[in-house]
């Protein structure tokens, strides 16, 4: 008996390292799993506490999820200890009743005490599509838990926050994860890592480029409104805050679609799978309320990445400078009219509106020749780095531009782009 | 092996009870033996229910506390199907006796009848706590918690059950109450300190082969025959004792019966089909799962619509694939033959290492060509 049960058990863990295993290597879930595999997991499972010395835990965990419970779940089914797992699960339950991952493992501890089974969703004729599903949240919940956000690390995106942003957001797709980041005036606005917590992305993954392509678009955006849950369909949950998409850059790339949303989650389920949406990111309405009160309509960057870079504070600060140094020596030379020296921060590709970089580079040689004086001040700036593999900053501040004969204040944005070892702008407008 | 007090063989006669409330009364413990509990199992037995539980009644009135008056009492309310009635005093029984493990037992059944599973899991695990080795509960407790199990994946996947699994559902409580049987009650030692609360997985042999599972009759229900009685929990795998058959109901723990079953008597043609018992039951206590399963047609009715090689592959596990000897006969059958059928109700005595019992069977057979083949096996 007792080997029937040991077997039993490492049928479930099985499953779900499988699972582990299909994703480390970057695979479908479904793949086959071999004994290698197995073996290399159980390898890998040793490992990270070693990794983890090395980037010690930050200060404050979400621990609210139920990723805390699920870990020692399945560490109760490893260890064999069904019984444990069983009363931890009925917990998780009485917790979230309708947590269906929950009422998963539920079914095949239950299920393990009827017969041996060897798979993680037991149950005979189980929906794949569904189990597939359950699996996958799983191994993102517990990935999650496993590999918290290194602390002297910070996602490269945050460059530098405007003062009145007091949170930010950035979400890993990949890892299906949503990180808050506090605004830490007091350390001279470093990023300072708050939680994180599990989402849901579109069905059909990131890098949205079309209107129902169901994808999450990968970019920098932030919250334009906040849509009470009385005003919302059940879908949404506990409330909606609609994003900038597409964004000037998205635009200019040709990217479609609209009604990308950050939102809760249906009244019938505590959670839903990590690809679900129609490029929707979602969150536990537990979550999201959670997230909502540290949310500004108008302000609050929200930066959704395929897999979040992740900066030494040394590199970020390094990244941080030189931008600014860009920054300013664009101010600097605007203000020294020397159109020649201020078009050279501008890239050949340059484009705004209509306008490219010939009829742009005319334009301000012939404004700039009627100035006797220019005095332009930048405040509230703020520097995020889009996720990609094109190196395109945005950069937006408000802008206070006096001369002899024009006086204006503007809120501008600005797209820079990397071109060999200078930045150039490659758009500029209003905000 | 060693017999409990509590497990005398006193209700023999009450054949046409349900399965499962004669399991439970078999076991029963009572301190002394009033003259009218056997009219009332008498009236039981006979189907005259408002008549038995007048005389229960009766008999409770200078015995309130009489623990067998008051588990007749919810046996005879189960019957009349009043489940509420049943369950009240069942709930009171096992408060006055919480040591008693049938009275947790047959609440659960109550409950898992009103798909409260949850409380039949408790009742169930109460029933275990306090008789580590009460094999029914085991194994209504592997069906509740495949209900459990069911209900919890319904709950992950979003299954639509509206139709098809709830008779599934209703099949398998009719199955909990009636055929189901069960093993019998094993009068073994209790096992040592730590029994744990769960019950005996399947078969170690069941491990190596789980596609077994795939041709139960829902993907959510039990792959053991309804027949199997758990061992205790500390014993080994292969020791696992293997009902005598799919569903036996069993009366008491076998007293040793004559070897050589009495050639039947009366009905021309009926020695042939005794022949053919006499066949099958040495084949089962030799072992010899050729001859054993040639015993039964082709058409044979497999317990719970498993697939034919299913069942043979369940059966072959439970007989060559246990230790020990097994010793199977059965006493005087009444044969009743009508063409090309014949019907042997007999009593039949299984032993095995760990595992004693008697049972009422009735084998159904079909002519092919010059020999008797089972083609029903039922046990009540």
């Amino acid at each position: 008996m007792k080997l029937g049960r040991k077997l039993v058990l490492s049928g479930l863990a099985v499953a779900l390292a499988a699972g582990a295993a299909a994703r480390l290597k970057d695979k479908p879930a479904t793949t086959p799993v071999t004994i290698n595999e197995l073996s290399a997991i159980a390898l890998a499972r040793t490992t990270p506490d070693a990794s983890s010395q090395r980037s010690s835990l930050p200060l404050i965990v979400s621990d609210s999820g139920p990723e805390e419970a699920l870990t020692r779940i399945f560490a109760e089914i490893e260890g064999n200890r069904l019984s444990n797992a069983l009363q931890l699960t009925e917990n998780l339950l009485r917790q979230h009743p309708n947590y269906r991952l929950a009422h998963l493992i539920k079914g095949d501890l239950l299920l393990a005490r009827k017969q041996p089974i060897n798979t993680f969703g037991a149950l005979n004729d189980a929906p794949a599509d569904k189990v597939a599903d359950l699996r996958a949240e799983a191994i993102a919940r517990l990935a999650a838990y496993r590999e918290k956000p290194p602390a002297d690390f910070v996602p490269r995106y945050l460059l530098q926050m405007q003062p009145d942003q007091r949170f930010a957001i950035v979400v890993d797709t990949k890892r299906s994860r949503l990180y808050l980041y506090e605004n830490d005036l007091k350390n001279g606005g470093q990023p300072r890592f708050v939680a994180d917590y599990y989402v849901t992305q579109g069905k059909l993954g990131a890098e949205k480029l079309a209107e129902g392509d169901k994808k999450t678009p990968v970019g920098v955006y932030h919250v334009t409104a906040n849509l009470p849950r009385q005003k919302l369909a059940d879908l949404y949950g506990n409330g909606a805050f609609p994003l900038n998409y597409p964004n000037e850059w998205d635009k200019r790339q040709g990217r479609g679609g609209s009604g990308i949303w950050l939102h809760g989650t249906p009244s019938d389920t505590f959670a839903r799978p990590p690809r679900a949406s129609d490029g929707c990111v979602v969150l536990t309405n537990q979550d999201l309320d959670v997230v909502a009160k540290n949310l500004q309509v108008g302000l609050t960057p929200v930066i959704i990445s395929n897999s979040v870079e992740w900066l030494s504070l040394d590199d970020w600060a390094k990244e941080r400078s030189e931008l600014n140094n860009s920054i300013d020596s664009w101010r600097a030379d605007w203000e020294s009219r020397d159109t020649e020296r201020y078009l050279t921060h501008y890239s050949k590709r340059f484009k705004a509106g209509e306008q490219d970089f010939a009829e742009f580079s005319a334009q301000k040689k012939q404004v700039n020749a009627g100035k006797e004086w220019i005095k332009l001040k930048i405040d509230n700036l703020s520097v995020f780095r889009n996720p990609g593999k094109e190196e395109v900053v945005v950069v937006t501040f408000d802008q206070d531009y006096r001369s002899n004969n024009l006086n204006n204040q503007m809120k501008k944005r600005q797209y820079w782009l990397r071109e060999g070892d200078q930045w150039k702008i490659i758009y500029e407008g209003s905000a | 092996m060693t017999s409990i007090s509590l497990l005398q063989p006193r209700f023999q006669k009450l054949k046409t009870l349900r399965a499962m409330a004669i399991g439970l009364a078999i076991s029963f413990a009572v301190p002394a033996f009033a003259d009218n509990l056997p009219e009332v199992q008498r009236l039981i037995k006979q189907g005259q229910y408002p008549q038995a539980l007048e005389k229960v009644d009766a008999y409770l009135s200078s015995r309130p506390k009489d623990a067998q008056g008051r588990f007749l009492k919810g046996l005879i309310y189960t019957e009349m199907n009043k489940p509420a009635d049943a369950i009240s005093v069942f709930t009171k029984l096992s408060e006055d006796y919480p040591e008693l493990p049938e009275p947790y037992n047959n609440l659960a059944v109550l409950y898992a009848q009103q798909k409260q599973y949850d409380k039949a899991r408790t009742a169930l695990e109460m029933a275990i706590r306090t008789h580590p080795s009460y094999a029914i509960a085991y194994e209504n407790l592997g069906d509740v918690y495949a209900k459990l199990a069911s209900q919890a994946y319904d709950k992950a996947l979003q299954l639509d059950n509206s139709n098809s699994t709830t008779q599934n559902k209703l099949a398998l409580i009719r199955d909990l109450i009636t055929t189901s049987g069960k093993g019998n009650v094993k009068p073994q030692p209790a096992p040592v300190a730590a029994a744990p609360v769960v019950p005996a997985a399947p078969v170690a042999a069941a491990v190596a082969k789980p596609a077994v599972a795939a041709v139960a009759p829902t993907a959510t229900i039990v792959t053991s025959t309804p027949g199997a009685a758990s061992a205790s929990p500390a014993s080994k795998p292969t020791a696992i004792a293997a009902a005598p058959a799919p569903a036996a109901a069993v009366a008491t723990p076998a007293p040793a019966a004559a070897p050589t079953p009495a050639p039947a008597k009366a009905i021309a043609g009926s020695e042939d089909v005794v022949k053919a018992m006499n066949a099958w039951a040495d084949a089962w206590s030799r072992k010899d799962m050729r001859a054993y399963l040639g015993a039964y047609a082709h058409e044979f009715n497999t317990p719970k619509g498993m697939s034919r090689k299913a069942w043979e592959q369940e059966r072959e596990q439970r007989i060559a694939g246990k230790g020990g000897k097994i010793s199977v006969s059965f006493d005087t059958p009444q044969v009743t033959i009508n063409g090309d059928k014949a019907t042997a109700k007999f009593r039949q005595h299984y032993k095995a290492t760990g595992l004693s019992s008697s049972t009422t069977k009735t084998l159904v057979f079909v002519r092919a060509g010059s020999k008797w083949l089972i083609k029903e096996e039922n046990a009540r």
